[in-house]
């Protein structure tokens, strides 16, 4: 493939859009919540697949549309931008608990009227007892809530939510448009017969793919009338002119295929914006976007009157709309994705699926689209692979140098195999891409459930401390007093039998939330777009995918190794400390506070309702009386932190690093979801080691209680004293091929790091050599603590800040404080 | 030589630091090799001077400055960055101290290094007599020598030696040396007039082969050093030289023909 790698200027247009973008604070709207609820209710009785379909069609057919000022892509999910629709069907009450907090709360803040609260209150009446939450619930074995509870781990995100997590097939609806797919599940209908075993479900599924996709068609039309009528009413020429065309281009796709490049966006977008209509969720991710959209580009590239700047601007104006889209979510998991974060991934470069270098024009039109709009969405990433072309990882790595967190990188040559190792094709893996944070799979033909879970593994390891108790209470396998554990190998025994437990629990709460989904929730509109479900006539949610896995993640692998190393060493090797030191240390948090009386009162306090992090843990402490023991404990802590630690090249501990995470990554594949597909592991917390490090007591790698975990597979906040090549050594040696589901390393930059084309150079061969030794990802932050620290102090100065977070970035100020400090301690590689 | 007498060469270092990427071309691991001739007044690394072991106080904790170990032992370290070498052209500086104060060993890790494939500069002010240079320039990738001054009682004054020695050995190392390049570290109240850079700019140029100089700003991060080891700051409050200065002799210095590079 010849590419061009010069790109052409940001125009006005764009400035506008955003500054448009960014007038409105982000708002609650209620017309999906009410336009959902009445087809609901005039559908009672019907199959739940057509009474989907139905609901989605009066929500097209009636929701407000809005053509914002000088776009050229139209279609918005909110009148008001950033703004969000509500999905009662799958969770509410929070959202009613939360009515209060919502506009206050400190991660991802979002207005609400008195009269919109009303209003979704009404409708929320209907929905007690018919979410999938509620039935996912009901699912689940008391020992996996007592487990969740405990906050061993969190399936949060598929249990309040929809699904998302998916890369549909754009490329098909920009080639037949969805007459062509009304017409293939006509065809489908012609062929089966009412004897058929399955034709019940199969009729319902492709009636419901009809109504869906005819919904719309017609809600496409209907922007057509508005810009025609708007055209009519317009006195500037050339807007005049615009709309004319936008009204075109909306009467002919996403019906029919796309004709034009300027078609094609629109269509992508109308795609992109109704899966989420449909299904809620996030990280629904256009994937390989500079591959489909390519047919596209190449025509009008041929034509007489190709315009590259004006293609750039119509790239540039998908890239606003990717960021117009907002969500809601529960205070807990705001903290958790905290940042407005979509996760719509969107990623270049890679292979064909022959096997041939697929970069393109659109490849660095993408990248420099990041740096026209300067936002934090699409997450933007690339990928890599031995022939990955220089010049595409350096304006790549421009890309980096602006600080913005994007784009992140990906390596082909362990994820192909890692995808070919779970059963996909060697074509289907070379033609992955990324949902979300960092999670591989094929688009258009899998259902992965990529982020089934969080699964906290330091918890786990207290449950060793405790014999399996929390709080007084059994929620693990029994297992001998710690104190009579005698050998480190026991040691490891033991933890591993608190995991194993803990993992069938996961799967069982994973299972029970599958099953509700299916059963609650099914997709039609998304369905017609993922191969597979047509042909078997079922939906994704009941297994219609060509490729189905769930992907929980564990995370605290560094804290974990860390710990297990400091056991080893001080306790077990060097017997400089006894484990019932340790325990009491622990329990003291290192001799910082008295931790029991501290731990009821946080309790307490949380079970009225009050949210207890770090700062509140301390002004706990405070009023407590020291423990006559704390110097003792205070020592141990420093011994533990003389101990090797993950994250500076050194064998052995990261020996038992690679071990840790097998403790998570090997027993998990052995389970099947409800779909017949596989369990496979991540390895990344997204932003939840912050609020989930704050419900982790000390742990014996020296990390107090109450403080944020390490972010995914990096080595502990200020651990990695060697450099970003001994740190990113350390991370190679994990074994990221087993973690299928993804691997997140992040590495924050200082700006001079990157300076010049020399610095570029070593940027990208820093990527480069940790991807020769079997890297899976990386992402970086290009910004000085000093830089963060002032952003802390002085937010209105840094509006437009944007940090990398884990799997996506975010606009600094709009992150808690706690996170902003998580980041700012994250270790800063300088260079020299 | 066999190779294994190399690897138990001894030598003494105080620091190893990996990921460089301004001291020769790529990434690069630094191996810090204790003991010097000099005692550069505005010296950003005064636990470098002495060969002997010695404490330093950094942050509140005592610091042990000088290690003894083997070409094996520092070998094991720069291995582990092969990959990152290889992809950006970079290996392995020998920095000091003065270098070549432990020719020996320092001989016997470039070879080392060298025949493991790994490209090799060394940071060096050539301040010895030739015959302990000459064997190692086959070895040597890159050479980064320190030019301060063009005149000798100066260069005593703010170094405690004179420059005649440096100079001599400059034009001869220059004559075989595969890639040399001059740097200067700019210190206000030492060297940092158009007329003084000027000079050393045309000696640089000068030099067989050396298309190259790097300008390096003087900066006070050693501040804390001294006193960590109960020495006494020379450099009074000596202020960074500013951005614009440095552009301004970067110009002047440029004005002789030879491309300039503020830093490394």
């Amino acid at each position: 493939m010849k590419y061009t790698v010069e790109t052409a200027e940001k125009t006005q247009r764009i400035e506008l859009l955003k500054k448009n973008l960014m007038v409105a604070k982000p708002t609650i709207e209620t017309d999906r919540a009410v336009l959902l609820t009445e087809s609901y209710m005039n559908t009672e009785g019907e199959p739940m697949v057509i009474r989907r379909a139905k609901a989605f069609k009066n929500i097209l057919d009636n929701i407000p549309i809005v053509i914002r000022d000088h776009e050229l892509v139209v279609g918005s999910t909110a009148k008001v931008s950033r703004g969000c629709q509500i999905f009662p069907e799958f969770s509410c009450s929070w959202i009613e608990d939360e009515f209060d907090t919502l506009a206050t709360r400190s991660a991802d803040p979002f207005e609400i009227s008195d009269e919109n609260k009303k209003i979704l209150a009404g409708v929320f009446k209907y929905w007690k007892g018919r979410t999938t939450s509620e039935l996912a619930s009901s699912y689940m074995t008391p020992e996996t809530r007592d487990a969740i509870g405990a906050n061993i781990f969190t399936v949060g995100n598929y249990f309040f939510n929809g699904v998302g997590h998916v890369t549909v097939r754009y490329d098909k609806v920009l080639k037949i448009g969805y007459k062509g797919i009304i017409a293939e599940a006509e065809a489908e209908l012609e062929k089966i017969n009412p004897g058929d075993a399955d034709y019940v479900t199969k009729a319902a599924l492709l009636n419901a793919v009809i109504i869906s996709a005819g919904a719309a068609i017609n809600y496409a039309n209907r922007y057509a009338a508005l810009a025609l009528q708007m055209a009519e009413k317009e006195t500037d020429s050339t807007r005049k002119k615009e709309l004319l065309n936008i009204a075109l281009n909306c009467s002919h796709v996403p019906a029919n295929g796309a004709e034009t490049f300027w078609e094609a966006c629109q269509s992508f977008w109308f795609v992109q914006m109704l899966v989420q209509t449909e299904s809620n969720g996030h990280s629904i991710s256009p994937g390989r976007f500079d591959q489909y959209m390519y047919p596209y580009y190449e025509s009008y590239k041929n034509s007489p009157d190709f315009d590259k700047s004006f293609a750039q601007e119509l790239i540039d104006c998908v890239w606003i709309k990717l960021n117009d889209m907002n969500k809601v979510r529960d205070a807990v998991s705001a903290e958790g994705f905290a940042g407005y974060s979509m996760f719509q991934n969107l990623i270049v470069g890679g292979q064909t699926a022959e096997g041939l270098d697929a970069t393109n024009d659109l490849s660095f039109m993408c990248i420099a689209a990041c740096m026209h709009v300067m936002l934090p969405q699409p997450s933007f990433s690339i990928r890599v692979w031995n022939k990955t072309p220089h010049e595409l990882l350096l304006k790549a790595a421009e890309l980096t140098r602006t600080g913005s967190g994007l784009p992140a990188y990906y390596n082909d040559e362990v994820i192909i195999p890692a995808l070919i190792s779970r059963g996909l094709t060697v074509e289907d893996a070379r033609e992955y891409n990324i949902i979300g944070c960092v999670e591989p799979q094929k688009a258009g033909k899998t259902w992965g459930w990529h982020d089934a879970a969080f699964f906290n593994m330091c918890r786990v390891l207290e449950l060793v401390f405790s014999q399996g108790e929390d709080h007084g209470k059994q929620i693990s396998v029994r297992t001998k007093p710690v104190e009579e554990i005698a050998t480190f190998e026991e040691f490891m025994d033991v933890y591993k039998a608190h995991m194993n437990y803990m993992i069938s629990l996961l799967i069982n709460a994973d299972n029970a939330i599958d099953v509700a989904h299916a059963e609650r929730c099914p997709l039609p509109y998304l369905s017609a777009m993922i191969d597979g479900c047509i042909e078997s006539g079922k939906t994704v949610e009941q297994g219609g995918a060509i490729y189905n896995f769930t992907g929980p993640q564990g995370f605290g692998v560094a804290n974990v190794a860390d710990s297990l190393y400091a056991i080893k060493t001080l306790v077990y090797d060097q017997k400089k400390i006894t484990i019932s030191d340790l325990k009491k240390a622990l329990l003291s948090n290192y001799g910082k506070n008295s931790s029991d009386i501290a731990d009821k009162i946080r309790r307490e306090l949380e079970a009225h309702g009050v949210k207890v992090g770090e700062k509140e843990m301390a002004e706990i402490n405070k009023l407590l009386p020291a423990d006559s023991n704390s110097s003792v404990y205070a020592q141990i802590r420093d011994m533990i932190l003389e101990v090797d630690k993950f994250g500076n090249d050194l064998e052995e501990v990261d020996a038992l690093a690679r071990e840790a995470a097998y403790t998570y990554t090997k027993p998990l594949q052995q389970y099947k979801n409800p779909r017949g597909g596989a369990y496979h592991a991540g390895l990344y917390p997204v932003s939840a080691n912050v609020p989930l490090g704050a419900q982790t007591g000390a742990t014996p790698d020296g990390r107090y209680a109450y403080t944020p975990m390490a972010d995914g597979v990096s080595p502990s906040a200020g651990m990695d004293t060697h450099g970003p090549t001994a740190s990113a050594n350390s991370v190679a040696k994990l074994d990221h091929g087993i973690a299928s589901n993804g691997t997140l390393f992040n590495m924050k930059f200082h700006p001079s790091a990157l300076e010049g084309v020399s610095g570029l150079e070593s940027f990208v061969s820093l990527v480069r050599g940790y991807f020769d030794q079997k890297g899976m990802h990386v992402q970086f932050n290009v910004v000085s603590r000093e830089t963060l620290r002032d952003a802390q102090l002085h937010p209105e100065k840094y509006q437009s800040l944007i940090v990398r977070v884990a799997g996506y970035s975010a606009l600094f100020t709009t992150l808690s404080k706690s996170l902003q400090d998580d980041i700012i301690n994250r270790t800063e590689q300088g260079s020299f | 030589m066999s190779e294994n007498k190399d690897l138990l060469t001894w030598g003494r270092v105080f620091d190893i630091q990996k990921f460089s990427t301004h001291d020769g071309p790529g990434i690069r691991t630094i191996v810090f090799l204790k003991g010097c001739i000099l005692r550069c007044r505005w010296c950003c690394n005064p636990e470098s001077q002495s060969y002997e072991i010695e404490d330093m106080i950094q942050g509140g904790k005592t610091k042990t400055i000088g290690k003894d170990v083997t070409v094996a032992d520092v070998f094991e370290i720069i291995k582990q960055d092969k990959a990152y070498y290889s992809r950006s052209g970079g290996g392995i500086t020998l920095s000091g101290g003065e270098t070549l104060c432990q020719a020996e060993f320092a001989e016997a890790l470039l070879r080392t290094c060298k025949n493991y494939g790994i490209n090799t500069a060394i940071e060096t002010t050539l301040c010895v007599p030739f015959y302990m240079i000459e064997p190692l320039i086959p070895l040597i990738d890159t050479f980064l020598v320190d030019i301060k001054h063009m005149n000798s009682a100066k260069h005593e004054e703010f170094t405690t030696m004179k420059n005649e020695l440096i100079l001599q050995n400059a034009v001869k190392v220059a004559q075989r040396a595969k890639n040399f390049i001059v740097r200067v570290p700019v210190i206000p109240t030492f060297n940092d007039t158009e007329e003084e850079i000027i000079e050393i700019a045309r000696f640089a140029k000068s030099l067989n082969g050396v298309k190259q100089m790097h300008l390096l700003p003087y900066h006070r991060l050693g501040y804390d050093k001294y006193i960590g080891l109960g020495r006494e700051y020379k450099m009074g409050d000596v202020h960074p030289p500013e951005k614009e200065k440095m552009n301004a002799l970067k110009k002047a210095a440029e004005s002789v023909g030879i491309t300039v590079v503020i830093g490394g």
